[in-house]
């Protein structure tokens, strides 16, 4: 639900002010005031920031599971790709995935391109963009997270053996059309939204995007070397599974503001009785999610693996993201387990199939996603499994299409790949010529 | 003189130092290593992956003293060092040619 529709309802509420409140069969938004204005902004200042703070869970996880040698570069790439999808999401990104129904090609394409631009300072309410809404910054600052984040997601896979500049190309143009284009077609307004396609918070919008984007790349780029000897898989330990579990909390924490934030409104009792449901239910599908993964790794491999806990508890929150609202926590539970069952699963299976996923991306983002998609439909009525099949289908080509379009120009024009010496080196010493942990010897 | 060299469980560096510095030893040097000897490696599993693990961390002593402390040095590590559990370690002893103290060039006896 976004902008665009919550508008007609708030105008209809307003036509007939005394009626609104006792009206049950209108719309469940709030009458506009200014405090409802004010709250709805908070929401998404405070969702905001939480969903940014995620930056520093994505930046802690990877570095804490990539090896010592490649640390600086992992990081350098996620403070990289932050600020570039902060400029790229303001430049391009937020009118193309909010036409506000303003489409040249109708419910697929915005017909509004250019920077985005907030409202004035100091504006009074009747000179508000949308007074039935929020301010105009608050709903940039907080969409501008969800691309970012979405940009996040692929580095990790991809992480020790790409080039920095290709994938900061790829991120660019991730965060200034990918994402936003597939976005506008949900969250937008358009033809998704328009067949009753539901995702909350992005289980599809965010999360597989970001893990489609993810899977193609790895696919093109290749395995590190001498991840695979045959039909053994090498594993390649972490560096520092402090900062990977910190980074694992960090993401939690933010998740709050992801889902909570989604519910777009706090301006009335029912919205902010919405938004504790969405916290609490978010809380309990990671808490499923690495409860399973604990259970399963003890069972399979006769000890519990930490970073499958870790990853069990981030496709918890990926599988609720869909739908953080209508579930009970029992059910959130539940859906957050299947998701940590998946991540145990899914890890072995791309070794087996020689794509190497260095910090488990496309379990928890991309087939977590897709499931919580589709797991909409245990809980709320009003969706339908073909509906959420075509939203996962229709999002899948077109990720899959565009990603594998720039990555193979870049492996064409550029190569995406660090030569193996460097790759031997690790590229903090090839690509930064700056060490992670220089008082210790390179491994 | 005699340069003995020493590997051991890396928790009874403290006991054996403390034992040596007790029987005369003036100086030791110490190394982190990886080995294997009778103590073989172990399997793990990482993210699904079973790798072995061949080498098990341990410590290596390098002294030089008198000929004449060699013996008490050899059965002090020994006793210090034991578990009596596989992978107590190893000592060897090795005869030196020549010794320096860097700060006034005094050799031999007088460096030790």
């Amino acid at each position: 639900m976004r902008k665009s529709t919550l508008s007609l309802a708030a105008i209809s509420a307003l036509a007939a002010p005394g009626v609104a409140l006792a009206q049950e069969a209108a719309a469940p938004a709030a009458v506009p005031t200014d405090s409802v204005f004010i709250l709805n902004s908070l929401l998404f200042l405070i969702g905001g920031f939480l969903v940014f703070w995620m930056a520093a869970g994505f930046a802690m996880l990877e570095a804490g599971l990539v090896r010592s040698k490649n640390v600086t570069m992992q990081l350098t790439k996620n403070v990289a790709l932050f600020s570039l999808a902060a400029i790229f999401y303001y430049l391009i990104g937020y009118n193309l995935m909010y036409p506000l129904g303003t489409w040249s090609i109708d419910g697929v394409l915005s017909g509004v391109w250019g920077p985005g631009v907030l409202e004035a300072v100091g504006i009074t309410a009747e000179q508000a963009d949308d007074y039935s809404y929020a301010s105009t910054g608050s709903d940039f600052f907080f969409q501008l997270m969800f691309c970012a984040t979405t940009a996040s997601i692929v580095s990790g896979t991809l992480a020790e053996r790409i080039k920095l500049w290709p994938f900061l190309i790829f991120t660019i143009v991730l965060t200034a059309v990918i994402y936003p284009l597939q976005a506008s077609w949900k969250w937008g307004g358009g033809f998704l939204d328009e067949m009753g396609f539901l995702d909350f918070a992005g289980s599809t919008v965010v999360h597989s995007v970001g893990g489609w984007a993810a899977l193609t790349g790895a696919l093109i780029l290749g395995p590190r070397l001498g991840k695979y000897k045959g039909d053994k898989t090498i594993p390649m330990p972490g560096s520092n599974l402090a900062l990977a579990t910190l980074g694992t909390f960090i993401l939690w924490l933010g998740w709050f503001g992801f889902n909570g934030g989604s519910q777009l409104a706090m301006g009335s009792v029912g919205d902010v009785a919405d938004v504790s449901r969405i916290f609490a239910n978010t809380n309990a599908a990671a808490a499923g999610g690495a409860v399973a993964a604990l259970l399963l790794t003890q069972l399979l491999f006769k000890k519990p693996d930490l970073t499958m806990v870790l990853n069990g508890a981030l496709a918890g929150l990926v599988s609720i993201t869909a739908e953080p609202l209508t579930p009970s926590l029992g059910m959130s539970t539940l859906i957050g387990a299947v998701g940590g069952v998946i991540v145990v699963f899914v890890v072995p299976m791309l070794d087996k199939m020689k794509i190497d996923d260095v910090v488990g991306a496309i379990p928890v983002h991309l087939v977590a996603g897709i499931w919580g998609t589709l797991a909409v439909v245990l809980t709320n009525p009003d969706a339908s499994l073909i509906t959420q099949l075509t939203g996962i289908v229709v999002v899948a080509l077109f990720v899959v299409i565009a990603s594998a379009v720039v990555w193979l120009i870049l492996r064409a024009v550029t190569g995406i790949r660090v030569d193996e010496e460097d790759e031997i080196n690790g590229l903090d010493m090839a690509e930064l010529g700056m060490e992670a942990y220089p008082e210790f010897s390179p491994s | 003189m005699k340069m003995i060299i020493a590997t051991i469980k890396p928790f009874k560096l403290e006991e054996v130092r403390e034992a040596l510095t007790s029987i005369g030893v003036s100086g030791l040097m110490v190394t982190e290593i990886k080995g294997f000897g009778a103590q073989a490696g172990h399997t793990e599993i990482y993210r699904g992956a079973e790798y072995e693990v061949n080498f098990v961390p341990k410590v290596r002593l390098d002294l030089v003293v008198p000929s004449s402390l060699a013996d008490q040095v050899v059965d002090t590590i020994t006793q210090t060092a034991r578990t009596g559990k596989i992978g107590d370690g190893k000592i060897f002893v090795l005869d030196v040619a020549q010794a320096v103290r860097v700060r006034t060039g005094e050799t031999n006896h007088d460096a030790l």
